[in-house]
């Protein structure tokens, strides 16, 4: 994982690589809320591009920001799902409280809206 | 073709990885689609994280995973010696977690149900869980 401020945009970029289950989405969860206090975030956009796998912990994960930044007024965006990971995300209801998209571009295209 | 595999791991998070790869090397033997492969790596994942998580509690403890091929019948189990769950049919239910305070998403038990052809959990509390997770593959 590796996170990135985008200051202008008061978001924060979430790079997932390989594999979010219950033991790397505690290390998410740390250094976004580490993020989300530290600096002017009210955003996350999560980059999916290069994670082949998720579980139910990462469902919790997500569902965990989501709550936080929505009390900041800001809002949740990921990008570049598989197939494998959207159908956790619809089975567990949160692609219709998250907003998904296939890229950056149009991540930060939600964010301004 | 018939083949089985018995393993035995601490309930430490970092060996969740460990065993889902674990069982998806088992599996391979058994051609199953990549599809079907990941729907066994994510079963195995959520039960392997509930021993880790509601077994015991985050504590130390001993997860055995036992997986089985028959033909084109994948079977594994996944014990632990924790604290059991007093309410199986209530912990089988979407979105119910008995952890709200660690965002569990309580969706674990569902994604197995919908992954796998059947699950069956024993438990009782004190007596630890067993989870078994059947699936067939499509020939």
């Amino acid at each position: 994982m590796e996170v990135r401020l985008l200051g202008e945009k008061r978001a924060l970029l979430v790079h997932l690589f390989g594999e979010l289950d219950h033991h790397t989405a505690g290390e998410v969860k740390e250094e976004a809320d580490r993020m989300l206090r530290s600096t002017n975030a009210v955003s996350i956009i999560f980059d999916f591009t290069q994670l082949s796998f998720m579980d139910s912990s990462g469902i919790g994960m997500i569902m965990g920001r989501y709550k936080k930044v929505r009390t900041l007024g800001g809002k949740v965006v990921a990008y570049g799902v598989n197939a494998q990971i959207m159908r956790i995300m619809e089975m567990s209801g949160i692609d219709k409280i998250i907003k998904l998209t296939t890229d950056y571009d149009r991540a930060l295209r939600i964010l301004e809206k | 073709m018939e083949n089985r595999m018995s393993l035995e791991f601490d309930a430490k998070s970092e060996n969740e990885s460990f065993a889902r790869m674990t069982a998806a090397a088992f599996v391979a033997s058994a051609n199953p689609t990549a599809p079907e492969l990941a729907e066994i790596k994510t079963a195995v994942s959520e039960a392997v994280t509930n021993a880790i998580i509601h077994g015991y509690e985050n504590s130390e403890g001993i997860v055995k995973m036992e997986g089985k091929i028959s033909g084109k019948m994948i079977e594994f189990t996944v014990t632990d010696e924790g604290w059991g769950i007093e309410d199986v049919e209530k912990a089988r239910m979407p979105l119910y977690t008995g952890k709200p305070e660690l965002e569990r998403s309580g969706m674990g038990f569902s994604i197995m149900e919908s992954f796998m052809d059947n699950v069956e959990i024993e438990s009782a509390p004190g007596m630890g869980t067993r989870i078994r997770l059947v699936k067939n593959l499509e020939i």
